[in-house]
């Protein structure tokens, strides 16, 4: 076998500790973060385990598996999931770190520029005041050579790319200031701009560093969700078994999939029959039944008993990679979004390099000088520096992400809350997104119900599961001699007679002796915030679809129960997909909400797209959003939230362009300072973060 | 003016010392949990970092 010389590969030898990142949405506070990290290092094994509260993750080191860390934490309540071993490998935030040492720099090069600028200010004369100049150019010229090469970089990529963004004015600003106060250092001239120089350096730094964190959050967290994927699988050798790393896997191999477990690739089966629950990847609700010879396919869960399978294709090659593939491709015309801020800058820059070229042919013209005339043009330059406007955006995003993220909901893009907030229609998928299944068991007396409780309690199968939890509070009977019967059902002693719950001919049937078998009818309920969620988006006038790739009945039913009029069952992912296209083709702005992976190509071509973290890889990967918890209404809050989040970027941008308003004529008539520039710049940026700031409280 | 010859420097290397000081936070994690940190001095017992 081929899987041999891996150096991931593990034995059961002597173990050495190794480090799991575990994702754990649930953890909210002081009290659950002190409650996992009490139960995991009460664990057998494990050395140490230390919680990110921001980011809900917890780091533990053990000698163990991750399987025990994540069902202690299940007994205590919490949700858990193993994030991928790439992802603890590049959790370093090197960039983030860079950032703040940046805004460090930065910070302490303006705060000693101020002080000698504001002795300047205070009437300082000739030699003192050039002494100041000179050392504040000595201090400055370094700091804004290293803390704004993130600008600088990335306005001449822009260049080069024949593209104007924000960086560009802002680096030209800088540049220019830096340049024309050591001109005035110079000619020992009156006004020297290294303050102004700086704390532009600054504010703008502190606006990129919101925007990276908020994205590095959602995207660790969105990272911890692939876990699902398997990472893992049992490969069955001469010798015994062996637990590989699944990208190892060659064609061929024989593998085990234990019950509960995921499909790591696609595969014919060997050995064993079983069930197996396909519903993330077609949306059908029922179980298939699997025998030797039957193809299988990655991210199917086997239900009932082991299964030992022989590997069809492997890596990207697989049903669910391929699919992976062409969401890719959908997603392509999705990325042409241009953000808020950028659309601003395209006219921002020119405006405001026009204004500062006129300002300099005004003056040359009308007084010949021309040292003056650079003077007042570097002063519009400055004075209109694009603070406020690169705090505009970054300090909402992030009050608003903060704000979702507090409610369970990930934003993966970092556009997709501007995408969020110009929506005006919503297409809904059924099974999985608007429902859950569960068991119509009311026509149950008591002592069927006991019976029907004490065998459902003894099987893993979902239906056993969905009747155990139905009929919670009943009174098991005592049953002996147990025995699941693979794709069948579970039959045992009861009273010396026999009893079985297991497949009928129209569903899950009871058999009690001596009476007619009764019925199981399935039957789909509601996820929490459902209501809620239709609610909301009858409130705010936006159209709800229903699209199901279940038969027409169920979906009538749902429906029907919510009162959504347009809905359509038996649809294929292409149809899916189609609609969705069709729609933006038609000018519609969708929300595309859905879990499986017959919806992960419609999710790819919403406007923008929402999936529970319950979904498949496929559909999450293609999603601009995940739900964490199971509460759909969070739908409906992050859609205001992103419509209160646009309001607060565009009177951001108004107080932006107002306080431009004010001080551009000013500084074209020639009458601005470097002390008005460094009021102005600091009381807008302050406005406009506590304007975003609002956002925390929003509902 | 005199005074300055010694004031200038003082005041840079107070501000040197903050900018140190920034960045040895840094240099010891203390801003990536920073909802954690405060959360956690609310627990009772003390593990330790």
């Amino acid at each position: 076998m081929t899987a041999f010389a891996d150096p991931h590969q593990r034995t059961t030898g002597a173990p050495d500790p190794r480090t799991f990142i575990l994702s754990v949405p649930g953890m909210r506070c002081a009290g659950c973060m002190g409650t996992v990290e009490r139960t995991l290092s009460a664990l057998p094994g494990v050395a140490a385990a230390r919680v990110n509260l921001g980011d809900k993750q917890v780091r533990v080191t053990t000698l163990t598996d991750a399987a025990p860390l994540i069902a202690a934490l299940a007994d205590e309540g919490f949700d858990a999931r193993e994030m991928d071993q790439d992802v603890l490998a590049s959790d370093k935030d090197t960039e983030g770190r860079a950032l703040l040492t940046r805004i460090g720099v930065a910070a302490f090069a303006m705060m000693n520029v101020m002080i000698l600028s504001v002795a300047v200010w205070s009437g300082a004369e000739e030699a003192t005041r050039a002494l100041f100049h000179w050392l504040s150019a000595a201090i400055a010229l370094p700091a804004l050579a290293y803390s704004g090469r993130p600008f600088f970089a990335s306005a001449l990529t822009a260049l080069r790319a024949m593209r104007v963004n924000m960086d560009v004015p802002i680096s030209l600003a800088i540049l220019l200031a830096a340049g024309m106060s050591v001109h005035e250092a110079w000619v020992h001239g009156p006004d020297a701009w290294f303050d102004a120089a700086l704390s532009l350096t600054l504010f703008l730094l502190i606006g990129r560093y919101l925007d990276h964190r908020t994205r590095r959050a959602a995207r660790s967290a969105a990272a911890a969700l692939t876990a699902l994927e398997v990472p893992r699988a049992t490969l069955v050798t001469e010798t015994g078994t062996v637990v590989v790393p699944t990208a190892t896997l060659a064609i061929g191999d024989i593998i085990r999939v234990l019950p509960g477990a995921r499909v790591p690739v696609d595969a014919e089966v060997v050995e064993g029959r079983a069930d197996l629950d396909r519903s993330l990847i077609t949306g059908e609700s029922l179980p298939l039944s699997a025998t030797p010879g039957t193809a299988v396919a990655a991210g199917e869960t086997v239900l009932t008993a082991p299964l030992t399978l022989r590997a069809t294709a492997v890596g990207e090659d697989t049903s669910l990679r391929r699919m992976a593939r062409a969401v890719s491709v959908a997603e392509g015309a999705r990325n042409r979004h241009v953000a808020l801020a950028d659309r601003a800058a395209r006219i921002y820059a020119p405006l405001v390099h026009g204004l500062a070229a006129a300002g300099f042919l005004g003056w040359f013209i009308a007084t010949g000088d021309a040292h003056k005339a650079l003077l007042v043009a570097v002063a519009t330059l400055i004075i209109t520096c694009p603070c406020a406007l690169g705090l505009a955006v970054p300090a909402v995003s992030v009050a608003a992400s903060s704000r979702l993220f507090r409610g369970g909901m990930l934003l993966k893009s970092s556009t997709a809350l501007e995408r969020l907030a110009e929506v005006d229609a919503i297409v809904l998928d059924k099974t999985g997104t608007l429902t859950t299944g569960s068991l119509h068991l009311d026509h149950l007396d008591d002592e069927a119900a006991s019976v029907a409780l004490a065998l459902a309690q003894s099987s893993d199968h979902p239906v056993a599961r969905a009747v155990a939890l139905a009929l919670d509070g009943t009174q098991p009977a005592t049953l002996t001699d147990v025995c699941e019967i693979a794709g069948d059902g579970i039959t045992a002693i009861w009273n010396d007679r026999t009893v079985r719950l297991g497949r009928g001919p129209t569903g899950t049937e009871l058999g009690l002796p001596d009476r007619p078998a009764m019925t199981l009818t399935p039957e789909e309920t509601l996820r929490p915030g459902a209501r809620a969620l239709i609610d909301h988006a009858r409130a705010a006038h936006l159209p709800v679809t229903l699209l199901s790739g279940d038969r027409a009945g169920p979906v009538r039913r749902i429906a029907a129960d919510l009162g959504i009029d347009d809905w359509r069952a038996e649809t294929t992912p292409q149809d899916k997909m189609d609609l969705l296209a069709d729609r933006a083709r038609a000018g519609q702005r969708v929300l595309m909400v859905g879990d499986g992976l017959n919806d992960a190509g419609a999710l790819a071509a919403a406007h923008v797209s929402i999936s529970p973290a319950s979904a498949l890889d496929a559909a999450r990967a293609a999603s601009d959003a995940v739900l964490l918890g199971g509460d759909l209404a969070m739908v409906g809050v992050a859609l205001s939230v992103a419509r209160q989040a646009r309001r607060r970027m565009l009177e951001n941008f108004g107080l932006a362009a107002t306080y431009n308003a004010i001080s551009v004529p000013l500084a074209l008539a020639g009458f601005a300072t470097p002390l008005m520039a460094a009021i102005a710049m600091s009381t807008s940026s302050i406005l406009v973060v506590l304007n975003a700031l609002r956002l925390r409280a929003a509902r | 003016m005199n005074v300055l010859v010694i004031l200038i420097p003082v005041s840079l290397a107070l501000g040197a010392v903050g900018l140190l000081a920034c960045l040895w936070t840094l240099r010891h994690r203390q801003y990536e949990d920073l909802e954690g940190d405060a959360a956690r001095i609310l627990l009772e017992e003390d593990d330790g970092p």
